[in-house]
């Protein structure tokens, strides 16, 4: 018994350490901005990693998922005669949900896990710490640059993978369901309020910091060997999705209170 | 013996790894003095890579200071201790090169991130580095292309680019052939005789650490001469530590080595 109460304490001791040095990380990467040396080359390289780098796979994310949206939903809203609405159905679940979420986690898969690889790759071969023992800080030159461009690709993807996943639904309408394409834009396009932008734009600007941080943070946390390596990156992608999702709800519920009327 | 003040200064110093039990370094205490060689003997695991990184501030001391050019950076925050760091360049057991940049950018890495230096500039004062390690040919090579020995190397160029005033080396020749080995420990003395870099030695291999400490450099007529002192007599400026579970259990020359009774260092000798 008193085994276990010790096992426990000390898993909640560790769990507690972690989010402390999850929250150190995130605010060292951010505050890193506000004096020099800013590392924009490597910002913009990052940039190019993850937002070129993952076009391919977002776009076919939101392609089919705009596609099959249609196809599910077109056969609800026909038992209503309400088929004409199938473009509103698509781009309202696109912009609020869908778009940021599968873009994120697909990012998570793709480039979360790459984050944790490649940091904890340098943990462990001591790059990290001849990098510190170079004058530089780890923090400032490898965890800032990624956060940054993080933030400022994962919506603009998200932005992306919406639009194409309401052309997926329209070719699908239009070739398949056989509705006029007047019918499916205008339907489409007059559904989207503001409040679904802001919807749609502040939620893939958290799950881009949460993909980053958890894979800097699980990289550079990284023991073990290459064993270890391993292991970050699978929890980055775990932990990254999980975080994905239950963040979404608690800001769903947020910004249906704040900012819708 | 060097009347300059000492560049580091270990005083009773204590560590233990987070969730280790047992301490890895227990009341060490010793002095560098400036172009003084310092070589620490010791098995596996016996503590000697720890005094490296307490020296380098990547840990801090439970108890006891470490003192860098008379600065105690146990007190210091990451932002001095870049300040410090400065002033020193450590070569890591596999190099811990760059795999994402090539040779050159790791050798003037610290150029570029610190001092922005240009292209030509970067280039003027990286090649003369890769000479001196006889790397010239590799400026634009990756990492993955160079041998064990290149990979030490390009990793000691590195360490000396910032022209520090301390080299760090650890388990630098680990792993090597003994002719690679021989030439690693070759850079290392002229380094230490020919610019006058203080250095800590972190080894295991014995034959390396006496080659290091019994050999010296000078200028003939524009030429590196290399030479070497049989004498233990006359050897000067080299004190040996070994350490075995965290304490040191002998600190002295050379000659002092060979002859000491202590159990540890006769079996580590043999």
């Amino acid at each position: 018994m008193e085994a276990v109460v010790n096992g426990v304490s000390e898993r909640l001791k560790r769990t507690i350490l972690n989010i402390q040095e999850f929250t150190m990380l995130s605010y060292r990467g951010f505050v890193n901005l506000l004096t020099p040396p800013r590392y924009w080359q490597d910002t913009f390289d990052m940039m190019d990693v993850i937002g070129v780098g993952s076009l391919t796979i977002v776009c076919l994310t939101g392609l089919f998922t705009g596609m099959v949206l249609t196809v599910q939903s077109s056969a609800t809203l026909d038992a209503f005669g309400a088929r004409p609405y199938v473009g509103r159905m698509v781009s309202l679940s696109m912009i609020r949900e869908l778009g940021p979420v599968l873009t994120s986690l697909m990012v998570a898969g793709r480039v979360g896990s790459g984050m944790a690889a490649e940091l904890g790759s340098m943990v462990v071969t001591q790059q990290i710490d001849a990098m510190r023992a170079l004058g530089t800080d780890p923090i400032r030159k490898l965890v800032t640059p990624r956060l940054v461009a993080g933030v400022v690709m994962i919506p603009i993807l998200t932005i992306l993978s919406d639009a194409v996943g309401m052309l997926g639904g329209f070719l699908v309408a239009r070739f398949t369901l056989r509705l006029a394409t007047q019918f499916y834009w205008h339907s489409a396009m007059d559904a989207i309020q503001m409040e679904d932008m802001i919807m749609g734009l502040v939620k893939p600007v958290v799950f881009g910091y949460l993909v980053v941080a958890v894979g800097c943070h699980l990289g550079l946390s990284t023991r073990g060997g290459t064993r270890g390596v391993g292991v970050s990156t699978t929890r980055s992608v775990v932990i990254a999705s999980v975080l994905i999702l239950a963040s979404d709800y608690f800001l769903n519920l947020l910004i249906l209170h704040f900012v819708y009327p | 013996m060097s009347t300059l003040p000492p560049v580091i200064s270990f005083r009773d110093v204590c560590y233990a790894y987070p969730e280790a039990e047992d301490y890895a370094l227990e009341g060490i205490t010793f002095e560098v003095p400036a172009c003084g060689t310092e070589i620490i003997l010791g098995g596996s695991g016996s503590g000697k890579s720890t005094i490296l990184k307490l020296i380098l501030g990547l840990i801090k001391p439970e108890s006891g200071t470490v003192e860098v050019d008379g600065a105690d950076i146990g007190k210091m925050g990451e932002d001095e201790l870049m300040t410090v760091r400065a002033k020193m360049g450590m070569v890591f057991q596999e190099g811990a090169l760059f795999d994402s940049l090539t040779v050159a950018e790791n050798v003037g890495f610290r150029l570029r991130d610190k001092e922005q230096v240009s292209d030509e500039e970067f280039a003027e004062r990286v090649r003369p580095l890769l000479g001196f390690v006889e790397l010239d040919e590799f400026y634009d090579r990756m990492p993955s292309e160079l041998s064990g020995g290149q990979r030490r190397r390009v990793a000691v160029a590195r360490a000396m680019a910032h022209r520090p005033e301390l080299i760090l080396y650890d388990e630098a020749t680990t792993g090597l052939d003994p002719i690679t080995a021989s030439t690693i420990c070759n850079l290392m003395v002229k380094l230490r005789d020919l610019e006058g870099v203080s250095t800590v030695l972190v080894t295991h291999q014995l034959r390396d650490a006496f080659q290091i400490a019994q050999e010296f450099v000078f200028m003939r007529d524009g030429q590196i001469t290399y030479n070497r002192i049989d004498d233990l007599n006359v050897l000067d400026g080299v004190e040996f530590m070994v350490l075995n579970e965290g304490r040191a259990v002998f600190r002295g020359r050379q000659k002092e080595l060979w002859e000491t009774d202590n159990p540890y260092v006769r079996r580590f000798l043999s």
